[in-house]
């Protein structure tokens, strides 16, 4: 992130000194249930993958031919996931409440501080999402423009990701209990249907953190800290007074 | 940028974010400490049938919610025949042995221990005929269209209704050899859907299926359709469940 603020014009006399502010980026709320989410989120997939190893049916392919299957041996047998469906289930089980309470608790904070308005992508600035993305892989030379807290790019991963973890909710309950919730699981597509959305969110939250980790290193140890502090340290430029 | 209020300013000077940055790390330092402390405090339970005790509390607790959501008219869903087919056999606990269907029979105890009657397969296949197309799911994750033929284990019950006290609140059954046992609760024994199966689409089931006669349910995981039943107890309390005692969720519900 750069400075929030430009020189004013004409004044290019005086020369340009800098002042060190910290600028709130991240509210108490945020950074609570960012960093409750991520245990709990780990729990979730760890024991998630453990039931899916009792039955791993899936795999990704085009016209009958298979080209990944998930998983690989050497993933289960690296992560201990062989016959551990029972333990998997119980953890699963009792911790998705804790992963659904705080994100209710997330929803209705961004919904009651206002702070959604930062995360929905913005329909006049789609095409930002775009040159971010070809900035970010070295395509594109000039900087994407500064329109606030999240670039383009980032409103449509997050508000992505959110509604992934919604997804990962709905699916979930859908093939917990398919005959007390059978409305909800006929609404994703019935139990089989449920359990593949279920599955595909769950690799895509998988490959969104590894892009998450990437980005984060990316962005440098003032952006990490202020997932921590809720402040960013930005170096402003001022105007001389003397 | 951002709203106004919520307790936290815009902007903090040098001095203040230093002050700020040292509290978080405190708190953020002691909170990851209290995160682990718990993870520890979750794995070092004492185990309650293989699983940490306050998991298996988990487990009760969901039970408690979803068997008070569960209404007896509300039916599992039920699928064309054209869907269904002859059900993938998956385990075979408690069938292992030769079986001898001239030799079968059916054993039914009170909840005293009492003995209160002996059936053979005509018996059952007496009472009314009903049969079901419906998703059987397993607990590993696969599910299959099936459909069961057999009678409903109400009408079954019913022949012993003057015998039984009103205080039934669960069916033990196990396989004539006591290797495959569970325990199902009597809401969902006497569900509509709950049937003493004979028949798997059409024919009679096939002895790895649970020949002569197995529970068949959709309201429940594959786990507590047991096969080959041969004694039937009404119970006051829960009684053994094999999965149960391994780790499983007892009530295993869907």
């Amino acid at each position: 992130m750069t400075d929030t603020l430009e020189a004013p014009p004409g004044d290019d006399a005086a020369p340009p000194t800098t002042e060190r502010v910290a600028v709130l980026k991240h509210r108490r709320g945020s950074r609570w249930m960012h960093w409750i989410n991520f245990p709990l989120i780990t729990i979730m997939i760890y024991s998630g993958l453990r039931i899916y190893k009792a039955e791993d049916i899936y795999a990704f392919g085009i016209f009958g031919w298979e080209w990944f299957h998930f998983f690989p041996d050497p993933v289960y047998d690296t992560l201990d996931l062989n016959r551990r469906l029972a333990r998997g289930l119980a953890f699963h089980f009792n911790f998705a409440w804790l992963f659904t309470i705080n994100g209710l608790a997330y929803a209705i904070y961004t919904w009651r501080t206002g702070e959604w308005r930062q995360l929905v992508p913005r329909r006049r600035h789609l095409k930002d999402a775009w040159h971010v993305l070809l900035h970010d892989l070295h395509l594109r030379k000039d900087p994407p423009p500064n329109r606030g807290r999240y670039n383009e790019a980032q409103r449509l991963t997050y508000s992505f990701v959110l509604l992934l973890g919604f997804l990962a909710i709905l699916s979930g309950f859908a093939i917990f209990k398919p005959t007390q919730l059978s409305f909800l699981t006929w609404m994703l597509g019935g139990y089989e249907t449920a359990r593949v959305i279920h599955f595909t969110v769950t690799i895509l939250f998988c490959l969104f953190f590894v892009v998450h980790i990437l980005q984060v290193a990316r962005a440098g140890f003032r952006n990490l800290m202020s997932m921590v502090t809720g402040y960013e340290i930005v170096d402003r430029k001022v105007e001389s007074h003397d | 940028m951002t709203e106004p209020g919520f307790g936290e300013k815009e902007e903090l000077t040098e001095e203040e974010y230093r002050r700020r940055l040292r509290r978080s790390l405190l708190v953020g330092g002691a909170a990851s400490f209290l995160g682990y402390r718990g993870w520890r405090w979750v794995q070092d339970q004492p185990k309650a049938d293989g699983i940490p005790q306050v998991l298996r509390d988990g487990h009760e607790f969901n039970e408690r919610i979803w068997s008070s959501l569960f209404r007896e008219g509300h039916d599992a869903k039920e699928f064309p025949l054209s869907d269904a087919s002859i059900l993938r056999v998956n385990g075979t606990l408690g069938i292992r042995s030769e079986l001898n269907l001239d030799g079968w029979e059916l054993q039914v105890f009170g909840p005293d221990g009492d003995h209160l009657g002996t059936h053979t397969l005509d018996d059952i296949m007496a009472l009314p005929h009903h049969d079901m197309t419906i998703e059987h799911k397993c607990i590993e994750g696969w599910a299959q269209v099936t459909n069961w033929g057999g009678a409903r284990f109400s009408d079954f019950m019913a022949l012993y209704e003057d015998q039984l006290p009103d205080d039934i609140s669960d069916v033990y059954l196990e396989t004539p050899d006591r290797r495959y046992y569970v325990t199902v609760d009597i809401e969902t024994m006497r569900h509509r859907q709950t049937l003493l199966a004979y028949d798997n689409l059409g024919v009679p089931i096939s002895e790895r299926n649970g020949a002569p006669l197995r529970l068949a349910t959709p309201l429940k995981y594959g786990i507590k359709q047991i096969k080959r039943i041969g004694e039937i107890h009404f119970r006051r309390e829960q009684g053994r469940d094999y999965w149960g005692e391994r780790g499983y969720d007892y009530y295993a519900g869907l």
